[in-house]
């Protein structure tokens, strides 16, 4: 198969040396079946030991290669050569600060997760004994897209809300609380609105939805978040209704 | 140093690891537990199993066809007591699993679905689409954070085993974000770091997949049981390793050699049927079948590439609808890597090193031989995998080690003795041998040169077929590598995520390890399950229905005893498949 020599332009930041971001070009002879990460780990092995960046499955599930090639948030395994020129920039994932190279902080992200309580919450806990909740596959499929997600955060690369306002919650944890939400077994809602409902939750959204168009999994977090605004917006008018609830 | 203090440390935060947390915090929600990482829990290795996880629920089902299938799969090197304890536990552990939210697929009414899976006689794998580690993962994942007493350090890379007076601890890790040092002390520590399939040059398993728990438990002295044990997965796409899972031909796909013929008959596995047979053909156990792929290809009726010979998985027969439905990870990657779209065109494939069925001895409970130190998931070795695992065993084996080396240790954790002094004087060790390697400058070798050299000789030596002389051969290799590795310069002198220290002490792990899968091989003069001897071609109960035990040496070659297999009620026997498998 043919090889062709493309020049990778790669952002470089060490914190320990560099007072800002820069970036070095290296030339590379590619097999044109081979992904940009390929072209990376080729970098990191025969050019270049300091350069560093994630990856670990290298088959669209780890979530660990994100970054952005030419513009865009990719996985770096899922971008093909083919796809792209001679000269290819890669840029770590935007909107995060940047802890080294190609690698960012995610802490945030984390956090964000983590504050949607993206577990199943049931009515009342079952026994092992009592065997399993019945879900058929319509209710399976009700949530299944939302369940996909691999946290690579392409999405917060892409939302300009995210880049905007830090404080907003931002697609893809939006999206799992939509999941847990929408499965047939969970009664969580209300008590993932207080984060979800909030001014940094879905209201923070204005529905670009540049989220679902580089998401690598087809989760549609921008869906998922109509979904939930829907949802509570109703929630929110029925509460000033007689008998409506307590808001 | 830093010193961060828990009751319960467990290295490695993928499916074993975080089973094990979650057990740790059902079982006392006052013992404090950390997950220390290398990566976030997210990225583990568990996220790319594909197909399924293998429990029995259907009542044309037993417990006893479950045990009989691993054991027969085993190849009669599991030890029985912890086969016929995985196989009454497991169907509770998923259970649970779908309790915490698991998005298993179902059947119409609404039940739990089962696949056929490799080995199987009866349908009894659970899965999720084909991302059931994934969706186990994140699910267990998820589920932790719901628990306060479960505390992480993510992207530390655990380096050494605390150990006085042959009781653990705590260890030292470093971390990945600033490159220093920490002290972690524990109670108890739990091992849960994954296989090893980086040290082979073709694999399935993703670039963290280095051996580093193993190696640590291995240096501080436990035994690694079992090593030359290596699984060959049949169906890996050529070029890249990735996995094709072995629901595609649980769903009913073909193996095709250059011909379009179903080659596999011809190697004890047929009849060849349109529907799938359970213990049959495609559906035979994974060393059998990459074994077949090895025979076909010296015969000449595989089809060569620049990647390697290949075979044809054929799944055109199984529809669109199918295929999205239960497949669409396999369709997508297939389309994207080798430009085949199985519903329309035929799939190559190739056997690629996919599972370490060797690691860390433990026995039942998850104990090893170093007081408060437990190992579960693809890192330990129980062994209820023996010779070789049956697909569908290893997600199972997680949840139900992963689960009981928890609640060992919160036992272990009560009668906890205070560590001497000694641990400190460690711990600075420790931390002097990682801040010389990463100050080395001056010296003439490259880590990615000598991991090269480790993968392609594991691969010439160690591969589906061996002999004395392959094994030989890859010894002398790991023996030069392993003095070179002390000639190693490192080109990266920054603190901040320096991922050229970061592969070497990697690199430092998988010689080690693959140490002992080449000399546990050569030592095995016979043929069983997973590894085959062109020069020792029949299976030696005499002298080999036992298990290696590979205990470290510092100046030379391992040293290789033997341990008995535990037999309780399944005698050896010869391994039938196809249509007269029982």
């Amino acid at each position: 198969m043919s090889e062709r020599t493309i020049e990778l332009e790669v952002l470089r930041y060490r914190p320990e040396q560099d007072s800002e971001p820069w970036f070095q070009t290296y030339k590379v002879s590619c097999p044109e079946e081979w992904v940009v990460l390929d072209a990376l780990n080729y970098v990191k092995d025969e050019l270049d030991r300091t350069l560093s960046y994630r990856w670990s499955c290298h088959m669209f599930v780890c979530g660990s290669c994100g970054m952005v090639i030419d513009g865009e948030p990719k996985l770096a395994c899922k971008a093909f050569l083919r796809d792209y020129g001679n000269r290819i920039r890669i840029e770590p994932l935007a909107n995060f600060p940047i802890e080294r190279d190609l690698v960012i902080v995610m802490d945030d992200f984390m956090e964000k997760l983590e504050s949607v309580k993206p577990y199943l919450i049931p009515k009342e806990e079952k026994s092992i004994d009592q065997g399993e909740y019945l879900q058929t596959p319509a209710q399976l499929k009700a949530y299944k897209q939302y369940s996909m997600c691999i946290n690579c955060m392409l999405c917060y690369s892409a939302c300009p809300q995210y880049g905007l306002a830090p404080e907003f919650i931002g697609p893809a944890a939006l999206a799992l609380a939509h999941r847990y939400n929408m499965d047939s077994r969970d009664v969580g809602r209300k008590a993932r609105e207080d984060t979800v409902a909030s001014h940094e939750g879905i209201w923070e959204c204005s529905f670009v939805g540049a989220c679902s168009e580089v998401c690598p999994k087809s989760v549609d977090p921008a869906g998922a978040i109509q979904q939930v605004k829907l949802t509570s917006a109703i929630d929110y008018f029925t509460s000033w209704l007689p008998g409506g609830g307590s808001r | 140093m830093d010193t961060v203090t828990t009751d319960i440390a467990i290295v490695g935060a993928g499916g074993a690891g975080l089973r094990a947390a979650i057990a740790v915090a059902e079982a006392d929600p006052k013992v404090s537990v950390l997950l220390v990482s290398k990566v976030y829990p997210m990225r583990s290795h568990t996220c790319a199993a594909e197909g399924g996880a293998a429990g029995v629920i259907k009542s044309d089902d037993s417990l006893d066809y479950h045990f009989n299938d691993t054991v027969t799969g085993a190849d009669w090197l599991a030890d029985q007591d912890a086969v016929e304890l995985f196989v009454n536990e497991i169907p509770r552990e998923l259970t649970l699993l779908e309790h915490w939210g698991c998005p298993w697929s179902r059947e119409s009414g609404g039940q739990v679905a089962v696949r056929p899976f490799g080995g199987m006689k009866i349908m009894r794998t659970w899965y999720a689409a084909d991302k059931t580690g994934f969706h186990m993962l994140h699910t267990l994942f998820q589920t932790s954070l719901k628990f306060p007493s479960i505390k992480r350090l993510d992207e530390h890379f655990g380096v050494d085993l605390l150990v006085d007076d042959g009781r653990c601890h705590g260890l030292t890790a470093m971390e990945v974000r600033t490159g220093q040092m920490k002290m972690i002390k524990a109670k108890a520590v739990i091992i849960a770091s994954g296989g090893a399939g980086r040290i082979f040059a073709f694999t399935t398993n993703g670039a963290i997949k280095t051996g580093d728990g193993m190696a640590m438990a291995y240096r501080a002295g436990v035994p690694l049981k079992d090593m030359e044990f290596v699984q060959y997965h049949p169906t890996g796409l050529p070029g890249s390793g990735i996995l094709l899972t072995e629901g595609c031909r649980g769903e009913g796909g073909f193996l095709l050699n250059k011909d379009h013929y179903r080659y596999l008959q011809d190697y004890g596995l047929g009849p060849a049927e349109d529907k799938p047979r359970l213990k049959a053909m495609e559906l035979g156990p994974r060393d059998r079948l990459s074994q077949a792929f090895y025979h076909e290809s010296k015969k000449g009726r595989t089809v060569e590439t620049k990647w390697g010979d290949v075979v044809y998985l054929d799944m055109r027969h199984l529809g669109e609808k199918l295929i999205d439905e239960r497949l669409p990870l396999v369709r997508d990657l297939a389309r994207s890597y080798v430009n085949a779209d199985p519903v329309t065109d035929l799939v190559p494939v190739r056997p690629v090193v996919h599972y370490m069925m060797g690691g860390i001895h433990t026995d039942i409970n998850a104990a090893t031989s170093i007081d408060g130190l437990y190992a579960a998931g693809e890192c330990a070795c129980v062994t209820i995998n023996g010779a070789n695992r049956l697909g569908s065993n290893s997600l199972g084996e997680l949840l139900v080690f992963g689960a009981r080396a928890g609640r060992f240790a919160v036992e272990h954790a009560r009668t906890a003795k205070t560590a001497g002094d000694i641990i400190e004087k460690q711990a600075a060790e420790s931390e002097g041998r990682i801040k010389a390697l990463f100050r080395r400058s001056k010296g003439k070798e490259r880590v990615a040169t000598l991991r090269n050299e480790l993968t392609s000789s594991m691969e010439d030596g160690c591969g589906i077929y061996r002999t004395e002389e392959t094994l030989r051969s890859t010894c002398d290799t790991i023996t030069d590598l392993r003095a070179r590795y002390q000639d190693l310069a490192l080109e990266d002198h920054s603190n901040v995520f320096n991922t050229d220290l970061y592969q070497a002490l990697e690199l430092g792990c998988m010689i080690e390890v693959a140490h002992t899968v080449a000399q546990s091989a050569l030592e095995r003069k016979e043929s069983r399950g997973a590894h085959q001897r062109l020069d020792h071609e029949a299976r030696d109960d005499a002298n080999y229905l036992k298990h290696s035990m590979a205990y470290y040496n510092p100046n030379g070659d391992p040293r290789i005893d033997y341990a008995d297999v535990v037999i309780t009620k399944s005698q050896p026997a010869a391994r039938v498949y196809g249509g007269n498998a029982a």
